[in-house]
């Protein structure tokens, strides 16, 4: 089961990529256990986790707070088809990135990417999700960590 | 680093970028600094890698790994089979150290982490090409 100090990787994972991918830090907030259904934003990208751990993360944002986003990364293309992609390409770095801590056998998929409908998101049994909140410039973001 | 060094007497580096998502193809593309670099195609996964690397012939490839259909840990070793002379730079998410020696047995070059800044893209092009 996610324990509470296993957040930190994901945490600094989406700190280090405002920074650098946006030249922008983000403010995180207080991770908070997950109850019930989150709130989606307008596109979502999940990885699916398997191996040594299981589960899901999955970053959700507003269609506003990417467009700034890409235009932030020099981007001229904001068609559906690029927000899409980056909701994919934002879950993708930051659970690569968590390999650093969880190691190799800490698998990811590729992004599954939704937009304006419900995610179909399987949570393993005793998986405890929970939301990172995350703030940058005058938008609001959600990373949802659940694992075994 | 010192990226404008006179390359006029060269021949055209020829680049070939691996990545599923076109937002990190066009970064790439858009953010090496280098004037005889010459991007001859990009591809989406590690099949359509190998049938660009046969009919562009590259002299360098950026590769990702976590991609559909065929992945860059795949795609490196078929790679080096096919152009042994080719040097890969891996563009990788997957920023455990076992990774990152797996890739280099199989024959990349070099890693680079994502998320990446222009700076470390450029340095780490000029550390496998010049």
């Amino acid at each position: 089961m996610l324990r509470e100090e296993e957040l930190k990787t994901f945490v600094d994972g989406t700190t280090r990529y405002f920074e650098v991918a946006a030249q922008q830090p983000a403010t995180i907030g207080s991770p908070y256990l997950l109850e019930g259904e989150p709130a989606m934003h307008d596109y979502t990208g999940m990885i699916n986790i398997t191996g040594k751990r299981e589960g899901v993360v999955y970053f959700t944002a507003p269609r506003a707070m990417l467009t700034v986003l890409l235009m932030k990364m020099q981007e001229s293309d904001f068609s559906h088809e690029s927000m899409r992609d980056l909701v994919g390409e934002v879950a993708n770095t930051i659970s690569g990135n968590a390999r650093r801590d969880f190691g190799h056998d800490f698998v990811i998929s590729v992004p599954s990417v939704f937009a304006g409908e419900k995610p179909q998101i399987s949570q393993p049994a005793g998986a405890r999700a929970f939301v990172i909140p995350i703030h940058w410039r005058s938008h609001s973001a959600k990373l949802v960590v659940s694992l075994t | 680093m010192d990226t404008a060094k006179d390359t006029s007497a060269r021949r055209p580096v020829k680049l070939l970028i691996v990545d599923d998502s076109n937002i990190v193809r066009r970064r790439i593309e858009r953010s090496q600094q280098f004037d005889d670099l010459e991007v001859v195609g990009t591809a989406a996964n590690g099949i359509e890698a190998l049938e660009l690397a046969r009919k562009t012939d590259p002299d360098l490839v950026t590769m990702d790994l976590t991609m559909p259909q065929m992945d860059g840990i795949e795609c490196i070793t078929q790679l080096v089979k096919l152009k042994p002379e080719v040097r890969i730079l891996v563009i990788s998410a997957l920023s455990d150290k076992a990774t990152a020696v797996e890739a280099m047995e199989r024959g990349a070059n070099g890693f680079l982490d994502k998320p990446f800044t222009d700076r470390q893209l450029n340095e780490a092009i000029a550390e496998l090409m010049y």
